[in-house]
């Protein structure tokens, strides 16, 4: 709470000027601590092609920038909103899905991934407009309960049309020809680094998640953006005030969907693979959530945070922890509570540990550090 | 001269009990009428009716001659319809300044500017500090009504209400709970607003002192019943008013 009050009093201050606060709308980070690991964080995935080798750090970064843009999307639904939605994994399935069938079905063209994408779009905003309408006038907790149904059913559905969706086993496509290991885009290398295709794929999806940022960090600091907190704090005075919040929820809830779509096409695309369990399982949903909550809700700079932190331990901790299994290896008990296995048990802790920390998320915690 | 509001048969049921009963009521433009009744009277029911926080059962709502009976909230505030509300009810975490920025953003109808950046609007935010210096809250901008004394919230309150620059003010027991010091500078503000313009103002409240020297005019609501209406002297020193209303309130 007090989180919050520090950022609404930092927010009245007069508007800093500049390129770099345009580019934030106006809303910046606020403590040095948190600048500087931004940096490192954005500086480290702008450059991720050039300072590691082999697929898999590129591969964790490009994850890394999905679920940026897909956490930085839920949080304007939850932490600007006050809005608690299960029904965000499907809509970032629908834009893989719609990346993948179109990619599978009219073959592997720019026309199609633009095809799938439009479609998907459609689809997520009509879909995200019919479950605002009709069910954000319910209270809170029968609208979490709705959207559960939703997101199940969709699941379900996914894997029952299997002869669309792939079923269980997904679907594989080709990618257009530029986005191919295969295709050069130098013939010589850049520092060392071969711009393959490979590299083109990640470099698009680490512009579309920071454009997808940007734009909803716009979008939170906006007339519009400031009347969806108005809301989170009080929905009958908002309405009292003159806002009509079904039409102010129903449009944040599209807007977060029509993110989160983009996100799962660019994961697709990613993948070159798509399948309930990339984008569409329950799983999925409850990562969102941890990264939301552990970045800092309501902050969409904890998206950011909470998403790198998230898939890092994610990819690494299990690396870490056979390290330290086998370093410990000889001594009853503990290499057994280290082993690989154990991960999940960690990560749970670890999250923990930071909820009650780090009551307001990290964005939070340093921004209370730096008023104080 | 058509009335600024104006209710006709107004009736609200809840189950068996009717808590407003057939409230027929017209209010002039540039009048200050006081609603009184003893607690449970309807007064605050009637407000909420005419707000559009609950549906009537029958009757009308006119704002300006408009029927705005099937109106939500939102659309009667927009009608020019503004509402203090009895218990404090303001955003808790948000500063003084962007409380009352939101009501004079929503007077500007700027809520569904997508992207532009929020202090673009200097003209919005200029308002707002123009309205807390008015209620003598400019000092308090940055803090939040969660941290703010309760006569303070009470001033915030009006200036939301006078942030959105409403045809009829509604208050609802604007001094309930206030220090006594605190009083006069709420009453004053209420009379500021009578003066300024052709406002139309209603004012729930208890103290009848205040009343007399607020009011043009006097409502009396009891069970739910239009009982008095007329000239604030005339309708204190009648005999339905000094038994219904005045006789609970002298033994209290």
């Amino acid at each position: 709470m007090t989180a919050r009050s520090a950022l609404s009093a930092a927010a009245t201050q007069p508007r800093p000027t500049g390129m770099m606060s345009r580019l934030l709308s106006s809303d910046m980070p606020r403590s040095r601590a948190l600048s500087a690991i931004l940096i490192v964080i954005v500086a480290g995935l702008a450059a991720t092609p050039f300072l590691f080798s082999g697929s898999q750090p590129l591969s964790t970064a490009a994850k890394i920038c999905v679920f940026i843009a897909l956490v930085a999307s839920y949080d304007l639904l939850l932490g600007y909103t006050g809005i608690v939605s299960f029904a965000h994994t499907m809509f970032f399935g629908i834009g893989g899905y719609g990346v993948a069938i179109a990619l599978e079905r009219l073959g592997p063209t720019w026309i199609s991934v633009a095809i799938g994408l439009a479609v998907a779009l459609v689809l997520s905003a009509v879909l995200a407009v019919a479950i605002g309408l009709l069910s954000l006038r319910v209270r809170a907790i029968f609208f979490s309960m709705i959207t559960l149904a939703v997101a199940s059913a969709a699941a379900v559905l996914a894997s029952q049309m299997s002869t669309v969706t792939g079923g269980e086993d997904g679907l594989s496509f080709q990618l257009p020809p530029q986005l191919r290991p295969a295709f050069r885009l130098l013939l010589e290398p850049i520092f060392g680094v071969t711009i393959n295709g490979r590299v083109l794929a990640y470099y698009l999806v680490f512009f579309a998640a920071l454009a997808i940022f940007l734009a909803l960090l716009r979008i939170v600091n906006s007339p519009f953006g400031r009347v969806l907190q108005a809301i989170r704090e009080n929905e009958f005075r908002a309405e009292a005030l003159g806002y009509r919040v079904v039409a102010y929820r129903t449009a944040a809830s599209v807007i977060s969907a029509l993110a989160a779509t983009v996100a799962g096409a660019m994961l697709a695309l990613w993948l070159r693979y798509n399948g309930p369990d990339t984008t569409l399982s329950f799983s999925i949903m409850i990562d969102i959530l941890l990264m939301v909550v552990i970045g800092g809700m309501g902050t969409l700079y904890g998206a950011v945070i909470g998403a790198t932190l998230f898939v890092l331990a994610q990819s690494y901790l299990q690396v870490l922890m056979g390290a330290a299994s086998s370093g410990l290896s000889g001594i009853p008990f503990l290499p057994d509570l280290v082993h690989p296995d154990r991960w999940l048990l960690w990560l749970g802790a670890l999250f923990i540990i930071s909820v009650y920390a780090f009551p307001g998320g990290i964005v939070g915690y340093l921004r209370k550090r730096q008023s104080a | 001269m058509e009335p600024a509001l104006e209710t006709r048969g107004l009736t609200i049921r809840f189950g068996g009990h009717v808590a407003v009963n057939d409230v027929s009521c017209g209010f002039a433009p540039g009048t200050l009428t006081a609603i009184v009744g003893p607690n449970g009277a309807g007064k605050t029911t009637y407000f909420n009716l005419i707000s559009g926080q609950l549906r009537a059962s029958a009757g009308q709502v006119l704002v300006g001659g408009q029927d705005i009976t099937t109106l939500p909230a939102s659309a009667r505030t927009r009608q020019g319809l503004g509402r203090a509300f009895q218990l404090t009810n303001l955003f808790p975490q948000l500063s003084a300044l962007e409380n009352v920025r939101l009501a004079v953003q929503s007077r500007a109808e700027a809520g569904w500017s997508l992207f532009r950046v929020w202090n673009d609007r200097r003209d919005l935010i200029e308002k707002a500090e123009a309205v807390l210096e008015r209620v003598r809250l400019a000092d308090k901008r940055n803090v939040a009504p969660a941290a703010l004394s309760h006569g303070d919230q009470r001033k915030l309150e009006v200036a939301l209400l006078i942030a959105m620059e409403p045809k009829v003010f509604m208050f609802d027991e604007p001094t309930a709970g206030m220090s006594v010091d605190e009083v006069p500078t709420v009453l004053e503000l209420i009379n500021d607003i009578k003066q300024r313009g052709d406002a139309t103002v209603l004012l729930v409240e208890h103290k009848m002192d205040v009343v007399r020297s607020l009011a043009d005019r006097i409502v009396v609501l009891h069970n739910g019943v239009l009982v008095a209406d007329g000239d604030p002297a005339a309708v204190i020193a009648s005999p339905i008013v000094q038994e219904a209303y005045l006789g609970i309130e002298a033994t209290r």
